[in-house]
């Protein structure tokens, strides 16, 4: 047990899904993209060039300030915040630095009986910069490419107050952070590809100086792309400074990188090579003003939080917590499993064919449950799952019904029709093709007797396949049993 | 047919409708001009001939069919700091040599829509820092009226242009004075619009919340007609206005009978030229005999300006002018490092003056300073701002000189900078205020408030 208490800190920075990038009209979506294509003039930082600020990810920023419990002022505006790096294409970063979209908010990290609050200092929109490439040619040359499709994407950081206690909790922090972006649709948390970029501030001190409130000096680790490198860096920063005062020496002030091949941190640069950025606000934009009105709107239209969601899926419906997770994965899709069970009732029976045929039918189309354009309509679904339910199709059927409720947006109905599916559930139709089964298939019909139960699932199967599918499984499978003289 | 380049505007376009001539012989009028007097007058930095006899072409058609735009077939010099499409645009800085924007300026896209002929790229000080064109990195402008006197600046190639006739019109940029300081030394009308009125889109920033477009021509009513086309709200520039843009032309009608005529004690000061002064008595006095009603008011702050405007500009320059990194495009400077490339490339591709700025407003920017100098001079400004709201509750407009001189010889300020900085004593408080301001012929100038309906006072002169 190590006699110093761990103090952390967390800086978040995460791409924001607008259409557009933050001050100019190119296409944010740049992956994959050849470099220096999702550029114009305004984002290459050409003379005489003006921004405009993109409206979607003033509303974002205002979405995650109000999830995350903050306080949105009532005027901001950006500044420009001044350094000459090749990466920064004016020579400046237009961020909010004064008034931030929001500050003094908070998150639950624990549970609703064993509350564990993180606060959060300020959640502040600004514009990501170019990416630089440094590349050293066959001939030993070095030199620099400028990749400017990232140069004025949205970007919003998250900063905490330094609330956190050990790793873990800093972990248990980023996942509901992450949680609750992706949820608000406003971020997609890949931290592989960069979109969401995490920095941890961490110090450690002695029981005494926690209860006097002292701090002792950080260091800020970056380069985080992922819980694990978080969790790995900051296990190792702890031991690593406890040993230095453990020595009698001073933790200097310094911002460190993570190296993931030697697992260790490595000091970047320290606090007296810190830059002055010269803060001053940004003539070229007039000061943002959110009404009370304008932040009441935003707040009305945010999804329930997820958590919320999920727990009722569980306590409510009485779904598991997996499958309760994974239909709480976006607020689009819990909202289309509600629409769902108003028609349906059976959350079980939603649930499966949601997270079953559906799902497949989703990712098949390569497309995501982010938003409902293009599934068909919750009411279909919802009485595929009840016909289901009730017998009145199959499960092979709905298998052949979903692509084309997804293809046509006609109702299960007309789907049926069209594709001549009906139930085979009287008996009188359904014993002479088992006959016709049974005696096709004699070999099968005495291992069965003979107690192998398997093979009673294949001649299931050869029913089923007979009646193209169309066999109700109950009577069938009672049907059949009769015939054999087994029990079931 | 040199003749035709010495018409007004409004007679130029009269003269185009009745078919008295055609855009292509008015524009090779004024290309004449241009070759003869260029040699002595050296307003331009880059001629379009080629584009001009173009647009003329295409202009002839627009009036054949009707309904053309006064502007349309009027040839007009572009100060170099407004970007023209697949026209070299250099801020009048070495910097930006070859720099072909692949955009128009909203300005352009205006004067284009209304089918202007543009007969090239006016001269100016570089970025737009000076008071005499000679800080241009290219050439020295020399005043039409008295070719050893600068024709002032930073608008001094449009200015000079407009009086030389190699130009019925031109647009300047103003952020303390650029327009109306060369306009008032050379004897041309100048107008600095409210700030926002004009999309500052496509115009190579020097001082963001202070640089504003505006025309320079040689009467009152051709800029009227020219700030007519270009004024109006632009999505591309949050700042500009989404105020409804006047009839200012039908403005200049109207008389200034009745019209409150304020005189600021503290624009008359000791050691001005008395011919200066001589010229801004006469001329109020006119005004007077035509009915306007002098009130004598003070602008206790008019002090401050200078030094106000002197922390703020520095301080945006210096950020405005960060992007010059030779990068992306302009004249980049090869170095061992990439610290000693940029170090190379501004270092050779920025003048004296437009480095020293650089370096000001880093200085007041930085932590420790940062207060003192930029904080303070924001609260100064709104107590400029505030000397003239109060002003113009007892008058409709603010008459005073635009200029403590007549042109200036050539060379005469260039080794002292805050000389040349005194050159605009009286045109910098005005842009601090986000007010417009005209200066005329008689050395005098107008400001007034957001009644833009009172521009008629122009008309009387």
């Amino acid at each position: 047990m190590s006699r110093y208490e761990t103090v952390i800190g967390i800086e978040v920075h995460t791409q924001l899904l607008t259409r557009s990038k933050m001050f100019c009209g190119c296409p944010n979506d740049y992956a994959g993209a050849e470099p220096n294509t999702h550029v114009c003039p305004v984002c290459l930082g050409a003379p005489g060039m003006l921004p405009v600020v993109n409206e979607t990810a003033l509303r974002y920023g205002m979405m995650a300030a109000l999830a995350l419990n903050c306080t949105i002022p009532e005027f901001s505006w950006f500044e420009r915040k001044n350094y000459p790096y090749p990466d920064l294409v004016k020579g400046f970063q237009l961020t909010q630095y004064s008034y931030p979209i929001g500050s003094h908010g908070q998150v639950n990290i624990g549970t609703d009986a064993e509350p564990l609050r993180v606060r959060i200092n300020r959640v502040h929109l600004e514009e990501d910069t170019a990416k630089n490439t440094h590349v050293t040619n066959a001939a030993g040359e070095s030199y620099s490419l400028v990749d400017c499709n990232r140069a004025g994407v949205p970007l919003m950081e998250i900063v905490t107050e330094p609330d956190m206690h050990s790793p873990d909790e800093a972990v248990a922090y980023l996942k509901k952070l992450r949680d609750i972006l992706v949820f608000l649709g406003i971020a997609n948390g890949r931290m592989d590809e960069g979109a969401m970029r995490l920095e941890a501030n961490i110090s450690v001190r002695t029981p005494e100086e926690a209860e006097a409130g002292v701090l002792r000096p950080r260091c800020e680790v970056k380069n985080l792309n992922s819980f694990e490198n978080v969790r790995a860096a900051l296990v190792y920063e702890v031991k690593r400074q406890a040993q230095v005062y453990d020595r009698g020496e001073r933790v200097r002030q310094v911002t460190m990188g993570w190296d993931l091949e030697h697992g260790r941190t490595v000091v970047q640069r320290s606090k007296e090579e810190a830059q002055d950025y010269r803060y001053f606000p940004e003539p070229d934009l007039p000061p943002l003003r959110f009404t009370a009105a304008e932040v009441d709107a935003v707040r009305a239209g945010l999804p329930g939080r997820r958590h919320e969601i999920v727990s009722r899926y569980q306590q409510v419906l009485g779904l598991d917590a997996y499958r309760a997770e994974l239909l709480a994965q976006s607020p689009a899709f819990a909202a289309y499993f509600d629409a769902a069970l108003a028609v349906c009732p059976q959350a079980e029976r939603v649930a499966n064919l949601l997270l079953g045929d559906f799902m497949a039918e989703v990712n098949d189309r390569r497309m995501d449950m982010e938003s409902t354009a293009g599934l068909p309509p919750a009411a279909e679904t919802a009485e595929l799952a009840r016909q289901w339910e009730a017998g009145e199709v199959t499960g092979p059927q709905v298998k052949q019904l979903l692509p084309r409720l997804f293809d046509t947006g006609e109702g299960v109905e007309a789907a049926k029709a069209a594709l001549g599916i009906r139930v085979v559930g009287a008996a009188d139709e359904l014993t002479p093709i088992i006959e016709d089964v049974l005696a096709a298939n004699a070999d099968a019909v005495e291992k069965v007797r003979a107690g192998q139960d398997k093979v009673f699932g294949f001649l299931v199967g050869q029913v089923m396949k007979a009646t193209r599918g169309q066999a109700d499984p109950g009577t069938l499978n009672r049907l059949l049993r009769e015939k054999l003289g087994v029990a079931g | 047919m040199s003749e035709l380049s010495a018409l007004t505007l409004e007679q130029a376009a009269a003269g185009l409708r009745a078919r008295e001539f055609s855009s292509v012989e008015l524009t090779q009028a004024v290309l004449d001009r241009i070759g003869s007097v260029e040699p002595d007058v050296r307003a331009y930095l880059t001629v379009t001939a080629d584009e001009a006899l173009t647009n003329a072409r295409a202009a002839d058609q627009r009036l054949r069919n009707g309904g053309a735009s006064l502007l349309c077939g009027i040839p007009g010099g572009i100060k170099d700091l407004i970007a023209t499409r697949g026209i070299q645009t250099t801020a009048g800085s070495r910097i930006l040599e070859g720099f072909k924007p692949p955009y128009n300026a909203f300005v352009i896209e205006q004067l284009r829509r209304d089918g202007y002929v543009l007969a090239g790229k006016c001269n100016l000080d570089e970025f737009a820092m000076g008071s005499s064109t000679e800080n241009s990195a290219y050439q020295v402008t020399h005043n039409p009226f008295a070719l050893d006197c600068v024709p002032g600046g930073s608008s001094g190639g449009s200015a000079a242009a407009v009086a030389a006739e190699e130009a019925f019109f031109a647009l300047g940029t103003d952020t303390g004075g650029s327009i109306r300081q060369p306009a008032s030394l050379c004897g041309v009308v100048g107008l600095k619009p409210t700030y926002g009125r004009v999309s500052r889109w496509g115009v190579i920033a020097m001082a963001s919340s202070l640089d504003q477009v505006g025309p320079l021509a040689r009467t009152v009513r051709d800029a009227a007609i020219v700030l007519g086309c270009i004024a109006g709200r632009d999505e591309l520039d949050s700042t500009s206005t989404t105020r409804p843009v006047p009839d200012y032309l039908s403005a200049c009608e109207r008389g200034v009978k009745g019209l409150r005529v304020g005189v600021p004690k503290e624009y008359f000061i000791d050691g001005m030229e008395p011919a200066v002064e001589q010229a801004v008595r006469a001329a109020i006095a006119e005004l007077v005999r035509q009915g306007a009603v002098p009130v004598e008011i003070s602008l206790p702050h008019t002090d401050y300006a200078l030094p106000t405007y002197y922390v703020i500009v520095p301080c945006e320059v210096s950020a405005n002018l960060a992007r010059f990194d030779g990068i992306r495009y302009g004249v980049p400077q090869p170095g061992e490092t990439m610290w000693e490339a940029y170090a190379n490339t501004r270092g050779s591709g920025f003048g004296a003056e437009v480095k020293r700025r650089i370096m000001l407003g880093t200085y007041a920017l930085s932590a420790g300073y940062h207060d003192a100098y930029y904080v303070q001079a924001q609260k100064v400004r709104t107590l400029i701002k505030r000397d003239f709201e109060e002003a113009f509750e007892q008058v409709d407009v603010i008459a005073c000189p635009a200029s403590p001189s007549t042109a200036f010889p050539i060379g005469a300020k260039t080794e002292d900078p805050v000389q040349m900085y005194l050159a605009d004593i009286f045109t910098l408080a005005i842009p601090l205020a986000g007010l417009p301001a005209r200066a005329y012929e008689a050395a005098s100038e107008w400001s007034h408030s957001q009644c833009r309906e009172r521009l008629q006072v122009g008309g009387a002169q």
